[in-house]
């Protein structure tokens, strides 16, 4: 039995979101195509707050576990921002990206891609996470499928930058239309809750270039919540944090953290399995704990 | 009206203005680069320290707004708000 038949008949509850038009004639290839990768974000890895989450070391380990244990592993794994909790001291910082890196490495899926958030990157411009996971922005192809990592977290301003967004704009110059296209991003490229500082300054410039392209999703974090949205016709889903949850845009007079639930522990936190497929267009979406019940 | 922005706080936290009446906040940051966003009003300014940031609005409607900073500025950063209260 292949993994979809599985998902569909053990009905794990996927969310299929598909993106644009039905794909233009046999332009891609076959159910060969078909793929899925996992995304964890906002892992805040040096996070201390007992009232938040009295596990901060141990929910990280246990969610790598978790798809350690998947029947079938993903063909990648991405990492998409806030690996680490910020600090003004740069050996510090280092120390935390350090022992990061080092829990990623027991993954067992040796394809894992990662990205800054601002807690990483904002304080020094992306120098201590250069220096150990290298570029904050870059692109790849996977079985047909263009993923694009947008850095919109090293300026301390939430601003991609001009430089950026002409590489953006060189990167999608070389796509078909109807080329299937990821934006990876830590930050919202829209103005979800700018009250919240929910936003990207520039967003607005990647998503005019993007807009052109009739198969664009963009996957990020840094909400610490599911959230589904849509600018014209491009998707865009926010995924749960793996440190504490955060509140509904707007739906309390602060930004404070949830707190942790005894009865309810590691509520809120988890991850989630994209299933790429190609025909008709569709993104698969299915939400994971960290802690099977 | 004078804010000051220092990690993590805005003082004072909360300023009252009135409706319809045009307002000047002068805003001085003591360590790092600060900002101030009013999304509400669709104002913000960087707030560098040593240059004091005016930022000129009239507040067009009733009630209690948060402004943020927006600029990155360490562990305390999403904590950093104030409050307008534009009364009648
Ligand atoms: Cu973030
Ligand atoms: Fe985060």
């Amino acid at each position: 039995m292949n993994r979809r038949n599985f998902v569909k008949l053990a009905g794990l509850g996927g969310v299929v979101f598909t993106s644009g038009l039905a794909r233009g004639a046999g332009t891609y290839g076959s159910s060969q195509d078909e793929f899925f990768f996992v995304q964890l974000s906002d892992t805040h890895w040096g996070f201390q707050g007992p009232a938040v989450n009295p596990d901060a070391a141990g929910t990280l380990p246990k969610a790598i576990a978790a798809v350690n244990a998947l029947e079938t592993q993903p063909d990648f794994v991405v990492f998409t921002g806030d690996l680490t909790h910020t600090t003004d001291d740069p050996r510090e910082r280092r120390r935390r990206l350090a022992e990061f890196r080092d829990l990623a490495r027991g993954l067992k899926n040796p394809n894992v891609r990662f990205m800054p958030g601002e807690h990483d990157a904002a304080l020094d411009d992306g120098a201590a996470y250069r220096e150990l996971f290298g570029p904050t922005h870059y692109a790849f192809d996977h079985k047909g499928v263009h993923f694009i990592a947008l850095d919109n977290v090293s300026d301390r301003a939430a601003r991609i930058g001009e430089e950026q967004l002409g590489w953006l704009k060189a990167d999608l110059e070389k796509r078909k239309r109807d080329e299937r296209i990821v934006v990876l991003a830590h930050r919202p490229l829209f103005p979800l809750y700018p009250q919240w500082d929910w936003a990207t300054r520039d967003g607005e410039q990647a998503l005019e270039l993007l807009m052109p392209y009739r198969n664009v999703v963009v996957f990020y974090g840094h909400i610490h919540q599911e959230h589904h949205y849509k600018t014209g016709h491009i998707e865009h889903h926010s995924a749960k944090s793996l440190i504490f949850p955060l509140p509904a845009p707007g739906s309390m007079p602060k930004r404070e953290p949830i707190k942790w639930d005894p009865a309810q522990p590691y509520r809120g936190l988890g991850y989630r399995e994209v299933e790429a497929e190609a025909g008709p267009v569709a993104y698969r979406i299915t939400e994971l704990p960290v802690i099977k019940a | 009206m004078r804010i000051a922005a220092r990690k993590f706080v805005y003082l004072p936290q909360e300023v009252t203005l009135k409706k319809g009446v045009p307002v000047v906040l002068e805003f001085t940051a003591e360590d790092v680069v600060m900002g101030f966003n009013a999304p509400d009003f669709n104002v913000r300014a960087d707030i560098v320290p040593g240059q004091p940031a005016r930022v000129r609005f009239t507040p067009d409607k009733l009630g209690e707004f948060t402004y943020l900073c927006d600029i990155f500025c360490g562990d305390g950063h999403e904590r950093m708000t104030g409050l307008l209260r534009v009364v009648a």
